[in-house]
C-alpha cells in the first residue's frame, strides 16, 4: 500500500454511460466500490474487475481500471485465473444470484473451498433480471414469477450458507441503499487475504421491487437489521434495547431491561472462530423472527491458494538442478548418436 | 549340448507385451523400448489398453497391449502386425490374435492356460490355438507363473507381490530373444526400488531368472537380430506425445519471457500434458487443476487477460464442453493456446482409443462466427514443434490456437532430437509499449493482431468482454461495426497463412494419386505411400498439419495429380472441409473409425485398387 495515493471515486469512474434502470440498487453499489477502492491505497492498475452475465456484470464498464466482461456463470473460474498468473493484482469480482448460484455454482464453491484471494461481491435480488423476470436460485419458495405462474416449488439457496459450507473464510452482508456501510465491508473484504464473499441485499426495481423491503427500509432498518462488529456485542434496536443470545444451543432474540438481566448474556461477535457453528446461525436470522445479520459475520484468516501456489514453486525452483528447458531436455535417460 | 541356435535378422520387428491390466504390461513395453532405442533403433510404440483400470481378471476386456516397432531404418509405425506375442493368459491370445503375423511367434505363460481361465476368455475349447486358427505359428510355452515363483522361494514376500513380478520374467526372455543387454532395466529397476530392498532384489531376480530361462532354451527360441539404424547425429531421449505437447509448451514460454500457466480437468488420454507440466514447478509453471472443464478453460482465459502464457488441455468430450469459454476467447482475441487429444467419440465414446474425430467440432462446433487456428501434429515427438508453434501464433497474432493431436500420438512414443533453446524459432508477444496511443483492438494493419496490455501496466487500463465491440473496446451493438469485427476475425485467422511453410510432398509433384492425410495418420500413410513408390507406382502424400489456415501452396499442389484420395480416422471432416474450401478438385475418401490406427496393408491395398479404376 502507499499513502501517497490520494484517489478519489472520480478516479474509478469510466467514461461510459450508466445504462441500469433509473432507481437500480446496482448504482449505489457501484458508487460505493469506487469510493472503497479509492481508500485502499492501492494503484489504480493493479485493481482487475471480472464478471459474468447479468445485470450487475456490467459493472466492469463502468469502471475505469482494467476489466472483464466474461460469460455467464463463469466469473470466478476467469478472476481465479487472472489471480494466479499475478497475484500482486487485487481482484474483484460481480457476481448475482443467477450468474453465481445456478449456472456458476460449481465454480462458486470451489472458489471458495480453495480459498484463492478475490473479493466477490454478490449482487442477490432473487430474480433473473436481465432475461426479464424469472425465478433464480435465491428465490423465495412460492414466489410467481414469468416462469412460475403459480409459484416456485423449490426452496432457495441462503448464499451464506453457501458460503460456510464450502468451507468459506469471508463472509459479510450488507444492503445496496446502505452505502457507507456497503463501503466499509468493501474495504474490509479487499483487505481480508482470502476468498471474500460480500451479499448485497441488492433491489430490482422492474422485476422484483421491494423484496428487501423489510429488511432495507430505512425507517425500520434498526428494527430488523443487526450490524455485525467483530469483538462488540450483539445489540440493535431503535434503542439498542435488543440483544442475541444463545439459549439451548440457539439463538434467541432478548429485550435488554436497563439495569436488568440480559446484557451480559448477549453474544460477543467473534468473526474468528473457526468453528462455524455461531457463524451459521447469524446468517441463517430471518424476519420476522430475528434481525437480519448485516456485517462482517466471517473472517478467519487460513492458508491461501494463490500465496500456497507461488510457495510451492519457490520451493521447487530453489531445490531443483533443472533451471532451464535446456537442462530439462537433457535430463535424465537420454543418449548421444555419434 | 551344442545346438545352433536359429539367428534370424531382420530389418523391422514388431513385439507386442499383452496381459491382464494388472500384469505390467504399459511397463514392461516401455523399458524394453527404452532399451532398444538406447542401443541405436529407431522406434515406435503403441499402447493398447482397456478404459477400465482393472477390467475383471482373465476376461478379453481386461487384456492390456503394449505394442513396439523397432528396426534398421526410419520406423514411423508401431506395426500393422506383431512378429511376436508375449500373452500372460488365454484372453491375451485371443485379444490379439488377429494382430499377429502369420507365423509369428508366441511366447504364452502356459501356468495360466488352464479351465478355469478358458472360462474367462470365453473359449469353448481347451485349445485356445486351434480355436483361433492360429496354426501356423511358433508357439511357446513358458511356465512363466511357477519359474518367477521358484525364483524367490527363499525371499520372505507375498504371493501378490510374487505374482506381480511375472512381467519382469516376460521382459528378461525377451531381452535375450532380441539380443538386448539387461543394464539399462537393471539401472532403471535400482533407482526405482533402490529403498525397498526386497522388491528390488525380486524384480532383478525375477529378471535374469527370465532371461537366463530363454538363454537355456535356445534350441527352441529363434533369436531376432536388428541392427542399428541410420540415425542424424545428435543427444536423443524417448518421448511421448503428451510429453512433447506439455515441453513444446514449456519452451514456448521461456523463449517468450512469459511465465506459464495451465488451467486444465484430467481426461484421458490428455491427462498426461497437465501432469507433465505440473512436475515442473522448478521451472515456474502455474499448474491448476480445475473443478471441471468448463473451469479449465476459463482460468486460463483470466490467465491470458493477465499477461501469461496459457494452456489448456482435454479430449473430445472435454472440448465440447469448453466451446462457449473457447468463443470468449475468440471475441476477447486473447492469445490461448487449447490441447485436444482426440479419442474416440461420440460423447464417453472410445476414451483410450485414438480417433480424428474431433475436426469439424474444432474448425466449427461454436456458437457465431467464432474462427480459431487449427493445427495438428503428426508424430508423438512433433507434438513438441507444433505445440511451440501453437504458442507462438497464439502469442504473435492474438488468437486462440488448437492443437489436435490423438491418443495414438499421446501415448505412443518414439526417439527425439532433442534441440536447444537457441536452435527455436524467436516468439514475440505483442505486448503494449506506448499508453498514449493504446487501444484495446487497434491492430497491425497487416496481420490484424492487436496489442496486449494487462493489468498492473500503469496506462493501459481497458475494459474487454464476449460482448461485440468497437476499436476502443466499448460495446456496440452497430451492424456495420458487427459485420466489419466478424470479417477482422476471419482474415486475422486466415492472415496467419503468412507464417507456415508451404507444404511439402513425399514424391513427385505430379502422378496417378495424391495420398492426403492429416494430424497423427502420418507414420502409416508415409510408410505405405513410400513402399508403393518402391514399386514404381505414381503417388505422393502431402500431408497436413497446419488445418486452418491451409497452407498457400495447397491448391497448386492438388491441381497436379490425376485422383486425390483424403485417408483419415473419422468418416470423412477433413476431406468435407477440402471440398468447401477447394472445391474446383475432386475427392475420394478412405475413412476408418474403429479406434485403431490404419493398417499400411489396407492403406496399399486401397490405392492400388483406387489407381486401377
Amino acid at each position: 500500500m502507499e499513502d501517497t495515493l490520494n484517489y478519489t471515486l472520480k478516479d474509478f469512474k469510466s467514461d461510459n454511460e450508466v445504462r441500469w434502470c433509473p432507481g437500480c440498487g446496482d448504482h449505489a453499489v457501484l458508487n460505493a466500490v469506487q469510493k472503497a477502492m479509492a481508500n485502499l491505497g492501492i494503484r489504480h492498475e493493479n485493481f482487475a474487475v471480472i464478471s459474468g452475465i447479468g445485470c450487475s456484470s456490467r459493472f466492469p464498464y463502468y469502471m475505469s481500471t482494467y476489466g472483464f466482461h466474461t460469460i455467464h456463470g463463469r466469473a470466478a473460474a476467469v478472476a481465479s485465473g487472472v489471480k494466479c498468473a499475478n497475484p500482486k493484482l487485487t481482484v474483484w469480482e460481480i457476481t448475482g444470484d443467477g450468474d453465481a448460484l445456478a449456472i456458476g455454482g460449481n465454480h462458486f464453491i470451489h472458489v471458495i473451498r480453495r480459498n484463492i484471494d478475490l473479493n466477490i461481491i454478490l449482487f442477490n435480488n432473487k430474480i433473473y433480471g436481465l432475461t426479464k423476470g424469472q425465478y433464480s436460485p435465491t428465490t423465495d419458495r412460492g414466489f410467481v414469477t414469468k416462469t412460475s405462474p403459480m409459484g416456485t416449488i423449490e426452496d432457495p439457496f441462503v448464499p451464506g450458507q453457501l458460503v460456510l459450507g464450502a468451507g468459506g473464510t469471508f463472509f459479510a452482508r450488507c444492503v445496496d441503499n446502505n452505502l457507507k456501510h456497503s463501503q466499509e465491508i468493501f474495504e474490509e473484504a479487499a483487505i481480508f487475504k482470502g476468498t471474500s464473499v460480500v451479499e448485497v441485499l441488492q433491489n430490482c426495481v422492474i422485476f422484483n421491487d421491494g423484496v428487501h423491503q423489510t429488511i432495507s427500509d430505512p425507517k425500520t432498518r434498526e428494527e430488523h437489521q443487526i450490524f455485525l462488529k467483530h469483538g462488540e456485542p450483539m445489540i440493535f434496536g431503535n434503542n439498542r434495547d435488543k440483544g442475541i443470545v444463545l439459549e439451548k444451543g440457539k439463538l434467541k432474540v432478548v429485550q435488554l431491561v436497563e439495569g436488568g438481566a440480559g446484557i451480559n448474556d448477549v453474544l460477543i461477535h467473534d468473526a474468528t472462530d473457526q468453528d462455524g457453528f455461531l457463524h451459521q446461525s447469524l446468517i441463517s436470522m430471518k424476519l420476522p423472527e430475528f434481525p437480519v445479520a448485516m456485517g462482517v459475520i466471517r473472517a478467519v484468516p487460513s492458508k491461501v491458494y494463490n500465496e500456497a501456489m507461488d510457495e510451492q514453486i519457490a520451493e521447487a525452483k530453489a531445490k531443483s538442478k533443472i533451471k532451464s528447458v535446456d537442462q530439462l531436455f537433457a535430463s535424465g535417460n537420454t543418449w548421444t548418436v555419434e | 549340448m551344442s545346438i545352433e541356435t536359429k539367428v534370424i535378422e531382420l530389418e523391422e520387428v514388431s513385439i507386442r507385451f499383452s496381459g491382464d491390466s494388472g500384469d505390467g504390461m504399459q511397463l514392461t513395453g516401455t523399458l524394453f523400448s527404452d532399451t532398444t532405442s538406447l542401443l541405436g533403433n529407431d522406434i515406435s510404440t503403441f499402447p493398447d489398453y482397456p478404459s477400465e483400470i482393472r477390467a475383471p481378471q482373465g476376461t478379453v476386456a481386461g487384456v492390456s497391449g503394449f505394442q513396439i516397432q523397432f528396426g534398421n531404418k526410419k520406423i514411423s509405425t508401431p506395426g500393422d502386425l506383431a512378429h511376436v506375442l508375449v500373452a500372460m493368459n488365454p484372453a491375451a491370445v485371443k485379444a490379439n490374435a488377429k494382430f499377429m503375423m502369420l507365423g509369428g511367434t508366441i511366447f504364452y505363460d502356459s501356468d495360466s492356460f488352464n479351465q478355469k481361465n478358458f472360462e474367462k476368455a470365453k473359449f469353448v475349447t481347451d485349445d485356445p490355438f486351434t480355436e483361433l486358427n492360429l496354426i501356423d505359428y511358433n508357439k511357446v510355452p513358458v511356465p512363466i507363473t511357477q519359474l518367477t515363483r521358484e525364483a524367490l522361494k527363499d525371499l520372505e514376500i507375498d504371493n501378490k507381490s510374487i505374482l506381480r513380478s511375472k512381467n519382469m520374467f516376460a521382459l528378461g526372455l525377451i531381452c535375450w530373444v532380441f539380443s538386448k543387454p539387461l543394464d539399462y532395466i537393471e539401472n532403471y529397476i535400482t533407482k526405482k526400488f533402490g529403498k525397498k530392498e526386497l522388491v528390488l532384489e525380486s524384480n532383478l531376480r525375477v529378471l535374469r531368472a527370465g532371461y537366463n530361462y530363454a538363454w537355456n532354451l535356445q534350441h527352441m527360441t529363434p533369436r531376432y537380430v536388428v541392427h542399428p539404424a541410420p540415425i542424424e547425429k545428435g543427444l536423443y531421449r524417448n518421448i511421448s506425445g503428451n510429453q512433447a505437447t506439455a515441453w513444446g509448451i514449456l519452451a514456448a514460454a521461456e523463449k517468450s519471457g512469459l511465465e506459464l500457466f495451465i488451467g486444465s480437468y484430467p481426461i484421458t488420454p490428455a491427462t498426461e500434458v497437465l501432469q507433465a507440466l505440473a512436475e515442473r514447478k522448478d521451472l515456474g509453471v502455474k499448474s491448476f487443476q480445475a473443478e471441471d472443464e468448463i473451469a479449465g478453460i476459463c482460468t486460463t482465459i483470466g490467465a491470458a487477460f493477465a499477461g501469461d502464457l496459457a494452456v489448456t488441455s482435454t479430449s473430445g468430450p472435454g472440448f465440447a464442453l469448453k466451446s462457449e469459454a473457447l468463443g470468449l476467447g475468440v471475441i476477447a482475441e486473447l492469445p490461448l493456446v487449447v490441447v485436444n487429444v482426440q479419442r474416440g467419440g461420440p460423447s464417453t465414446g472410445l476414451p483410450t482409443k485414438t480417433e480424428q474425430s474431433d475436426l469439424l467440432q474444432t474448425l466449427y462446433g461454436r456458437n457465431g462466427e467464432s474462427p480459431v487456428v487449427v493445427i495438428a501434429a503428426s508424430t508423438p515427438s512433433d507434438c513438441f514443434h507444433y505445440a511451440y508453434m501453437s504458442a507462438k501464433i497464439a502469442l504473435e497474432r492474438m488468437v486462440p490456437v488448437v492443437l489436435l493431436t490423438d491418443g495414438f500420438l499421446g501415448n505412443g512414443s518414439e526417439p527425439w532430437k532433442v534441440p536447444t533453446l537457441a536452435d527455436l524459432p524467436s516468439i514475440t508477444p505483442r505486448i503494449a509499449k506506448d499508453p498514449a496511443t493504446f487501444k484495446p483492438y487497434k491492430r497491425d494493419p497487416k496481420t490484424l493482431a492487436r496489442e496486449w496490455a494487462f493489468p498492473g501496466m500503469d496506462g493501459f487500463q481497458h475494459r474487454i468482454g464476449g460482448l461485440e465491440k468497437d476499436e476502443a473496446g466499448n460495446v456496440s451493438h452497430d451492424p456495420a461495426n458487427h459485420q466489419l469485427m466478424c470479417e477482422i476475425r476471419r482474415d486475422k485467422v486466415e492472415a496467419v497463412a503468412d507464417m507456415l511453410p508451404n507444404l511439402e510432398l513425399v514424391g513427385e509433384d505430379s502422378g496417378d494419386l495424391l495420398v492426403v492425410g492429416w494430424g497423427g495418420t502420418l507414420g502409416h500413410l508415409d510408410t505405405a505411400v513410400r513402399e508403393l513408390q518402391k514399386k514404381g507406382t505414381k503417388i505422393s502424400l502431402a500431408h497436413f498439419n497446419y488445418i486452418k489456415p491451409l497452407p498457400g501452396n495447397t491448391k497448386e499442389i492438388f491441381s497436379k495429380f490425376n485422383k486425390i484420395v483424403v485417408c483419415e480416422l473419422n468418416l470423412g471432416q477433413f476431406v468435407g472441409y477440402l471440398r468447401d474450401k477447394l472445391p474446383e478438385h475432386q475427392y475420394h475418401q478412405f475413412n476408418k473409425v474403429q479406434g485403431l490406427p490404419f493398417t499400411i496393408q489396407e492403406l496399399s491395398d486401397h490405392f492400388i485398387k483406387l489407381i486401377a479404376q
